[in-house]
């Protein structure tokens, strides 16, 4: 068949999922009601998102004056944020892009919200280059557009505007491929909704989708082919952020390791973000049967990887650092002269969260172990950002003129905005958890009989499953219905509750379209004597408990469903 | 052409792989197959032709490309040439490598856009478009196939039901 895989590969779906168990499990959180935590997260993001809005506020009606910046340090949190959110935003594409080239199986579990992350993340980092303008009407200047102010156009030679273009195609395309993604989830939750409202929202957000076969195939070469254009644009976006520095003359920016070096560090960095988001995400939405420990693991490796390359990067700029035996180059932000100097908490912040920590995924069960993994992503998180605020902060504070020497301190307004969009990324990806299909379920099915857990072992033992298999019948075969008398009496009570159903007189109504109700159980139901939707809208916790132990099968399942409320509806 | 339709619903890809090379097998017409997931080799047992959705991914790629040459030849060496930091701009040659980023971006700009609006053009799916799967559970866990009938309504019937079909309900086509 064309499902194998090789017995060695670990499982990625576990918990013995079938088809529909995948649409239930995905939908789930969207049908569901959100609890406490949730709302008090929300809130808490809410806030936050607030008071950056106001901090924005004032910063534009008042001017860039009310940041902390000084004559010599004229860049410092703005785009220390900036870069660090963009960093962020590199994971999501890296997953769905770079592992669908490699064919990696295991993105299709964490690739939709790695991507929905990814897109809220640099739309916070998209704030502040413009909010960092100062005089943001007139951010129109950054757009080659004709205007009336004589031939003023934009100067295509500066890395400052290739930014511009990066990120706006980086965001844009990163958009439409995450949203042709969410077509057919957003078909399933459709078609599953009950409630009028939802229904019209999901279709509206579907594009009606029908998933016909030239659908897919067209869907599949879309998905192949922006995912070749996404993979270069990915690493061409941060190289391009880096040459912000690179291309300057000031010391310690003045590198030619530089896009490579950024390129790891967002990826390291965006892969932080994805395990903290995730591990929470995991418990919070029941999905630990799609995002497991290979998941967990695998995001580690690639950690590992990309903060090899990073220390590596550190280690050598160090060294030509000193090597080259400049003074200027003393001060620089990976030097003897920065370790040692007012900013060596910052130093060592970055060594110790980025260089020094991550190294304990070398270890096995580090690297399986979720509170550790959470641990160390966090460590990675506040240590990503500390090598942007030294790479901009530390070398801007110590000039070519030593009467120049000074030092940073942020403002409110700095640490407003900063947790503004903090808050502003969490209230989106909140919503985002509560509304869209967070696992690509259409994909994950069509991986299913090759890494199933199921699948797997059926394929891989086959003697053993059909034992389990023969033993499972027999025990079915014991609580079918016609069999023993306590069975049937059981029955007559339920009926005697539900009323009776005459098929030779009544049109009996097609129970399938009670989600809960296959094809088998509508049979089990018809030799019951259940056949309309007024029977079943009558049923009770009393009623859902016999039938229960007449059918042997699913038990609890129909009132988790509630299959009485949704037959009340189809009733009319 | 008759104004019937079979639907044939099943429970399994594998199942149904099967049955479409079946029903070709045995001359019936599929109008169309409805699956939840890309079912793998399923538009090669229709006999679907190949999409040619890359290629115009590369002839627009190839327009934005073309687009970029244009607009920065346009306004930094013809409209207003201008010496920036020493590195005057008269000659869009020796200026060229200042524009690579920005005629990379160009490209992946207009490949990827058109070729989605391209995508969503063809396969008929836009805001607003009603959904149209026969059966709402092919979104799910099931897959349908829909076969012509002319006047063999017992004779496809018959066969779709060896090859598996849970279901099977004729339909007037719309």
């Amino acid at each position: 068949m064309g499902h194998y895989e090789a017995p060695i590969r670990e499982p990625i779906i576990i918990g013995d999922k079938n088809y529909h168990d995948i649409s239930v499990d995905v939908a789930a959180p969207i049908e569901g009601k959100a609890n406490k935590l949730w709302y008090i997260a929300f809130t808490i993001s809410l806030l936050a998102f607030l008071w950056g809005v106001g901090a924005i506020i004032y910063t534009i009606g008042t001017g860039i004056g009310v940041w902390g910046l000084n004559n010599k340090i004229n860049w410092a949190w703005d785009i220390t944020n900036f870069v660090w959110w963009i960093g962020i935003g590199h994971a999501g594409t890296l997953i769905s892009a770079v592992l669908l080239l490699f064919r990696q199986k295991w993105r299709m579990g964490i690739n939709r919200s790695a991507e929905a992350m990814t897109i809220f993340a640099v739309f916070q980092a998209g704030l502040f280059p413009l909010i960092h303008m100062g005089r943001i009407w007139d951010g129109f200047y950054v757009l080659p557009i004709p205007n009336q102010l004589g031939s003023l156009w934009v100067n295509f030679n500066s890395p400052l505007l290739w930014d511009v273009f990066a990120i706006s195609t980086y965001l844009s395309v990163s958009l439409v491929f995450w949203w042709t993604g969410l077509l057919p989830d957003f078909a399933m939750i459709r078609d599953r909704a009950t409630k009028p409202f939802q229904k019209k929202i999901y279709s509206l957000v579907s594009f009606g989708w029908s998933g016909r076969a030239k659908d897919w195939q067209r869907f599949e070469e879309v998905s192949l082919v922006l995912a070749g254009l996404a993979t270069p644009l990915v690493l061409s976006v941060h190289t391009i952020v880096s040459f912000d520095f690179a291309t300057s003359v000031i010391p310690g920016w003045h590198s030619t390791v530089y896009p490579p070096y950024f390129v790891a560090g967002a990826v390291f960095s965006g892969f932080a973000m994805v395990q903290t988001l995730l591990l929470i995400m995991r418990k919070v939405s029941n999905l630990e049967s799609y995002i497991t420990r290979v998941h967990i693991e695998n995001m580690n490796k690639v950690i590992l990887v990309t903060g090899g390359i990073v220390a590596v990067a550190y280690l050598s700029e160090f060294f030509v650092g000193w090597y080259t035996g400049s003074s200027y180059e003393d001060f620089v932000y990976l030097s003897v002269g920065a370790a040692t100097g007012p900013y060596w908490w910052a130093f060592w912040a970055l060594i110790i969260c980025n260089g020094v920590i991550p190294q304990l995924l070398w270890i096995k069960k580090i690297r399986t172990n979720y509170i550790w993994t959470f641990i160390i992503a966090i460590f990675i998180n506040i240590g990503m950002w500390f090598e942007r605020f030294d790479i901009i902060v530390i070398n801007l504070s110590r000039g070519h003129l030593p009467s120049t020497w000074t030092q940073f301190s942020p403002t409110f307004v700095d640490i407003g905005i900063f947790l503004g969009t903090l808050g502003f990324f969490f209230v989106l990806f909140l919503l985002y958890a509560r509304t869209f299909p967070v696992i690509a379920q259409a994909e994950v099915k069509s991986i299913l009989k090759s890494s199933g857990n199921n699948y797997k072992r059926e394929r891989d033992n086959p003697s053993a499953v059909k034992q389990e298999k023969k033993q499972s019948k027999k025990e079915v075969k014991k609580s079918k219905p016609s069999i023993g008398a306590d069975q049937e009496a059981k029955t007559n009570t339920l009926l005697e509750s539900l009323g009776t159903f005459d098929i030779k007189t009544q049109q009996p109504d097609d129970l399938k379209k009670v989600k809960g109700i296959g094809p088998v159980m509508e049979k089990t139901l018809n030799q019951i004597g259940i056949y309309s939707f007024n029977q079943v809208s009558k049923m009770t916790k009393n009623e859902y408990d016999l039938l229960d132990s007449i059918t042997g099968s699913f038990p609890g399942r129909a009132q988790r469903d509630d299959w009485a409320g949704q037959a009340n509806k189809l009733k009319s | 052409m008759s104004s019937q339709v079979i639907h044939a619903l099943y429970d399994d890809d594998d199942v149904l792989l099967k049955a479409v090379k079946d029903v070709r097998e045995a001359h019936h017409h599929i109008e169309e197959v409805f699956t939840p997931f890309p079912v793998h080799g399923l538009e090669k047992a229709m006999g679907i032709a190949p999409t040619r959705m890359a290629i115009t991914g590369f002839m627009f790629g190839l327009t934005g490309l073309g687009f970029a040459f244009w607009f920065l030849n346009y306004i930094m060496i013809q409209d207003w040439p201008q010496n920036i930091g020493g590195k005057p701009s008269f000659s869009f040659a020796e200026n060229m490598p200042a524009f690579v980023p920005i005629l990379f971006e160009m490209t992946v700009f207009f490949s990827a856009h058109l070729m989605v609006i391209t995508f969503y053009m063809r396969s008929k799916i836009w805001p607003f478009r009603k959904a149209e799967n026969p059966d709402p559970r092919t979104t799910d866990d099931k897959f349908l196939m829909e076969v012509a009938v002319d006047g063999n309504e017992k004779e496809i019937k018959s066969l779709l039901e060896r090859t598996g079909a849970i279901e099977i309900t004729l339909k007037e086509k719309h």
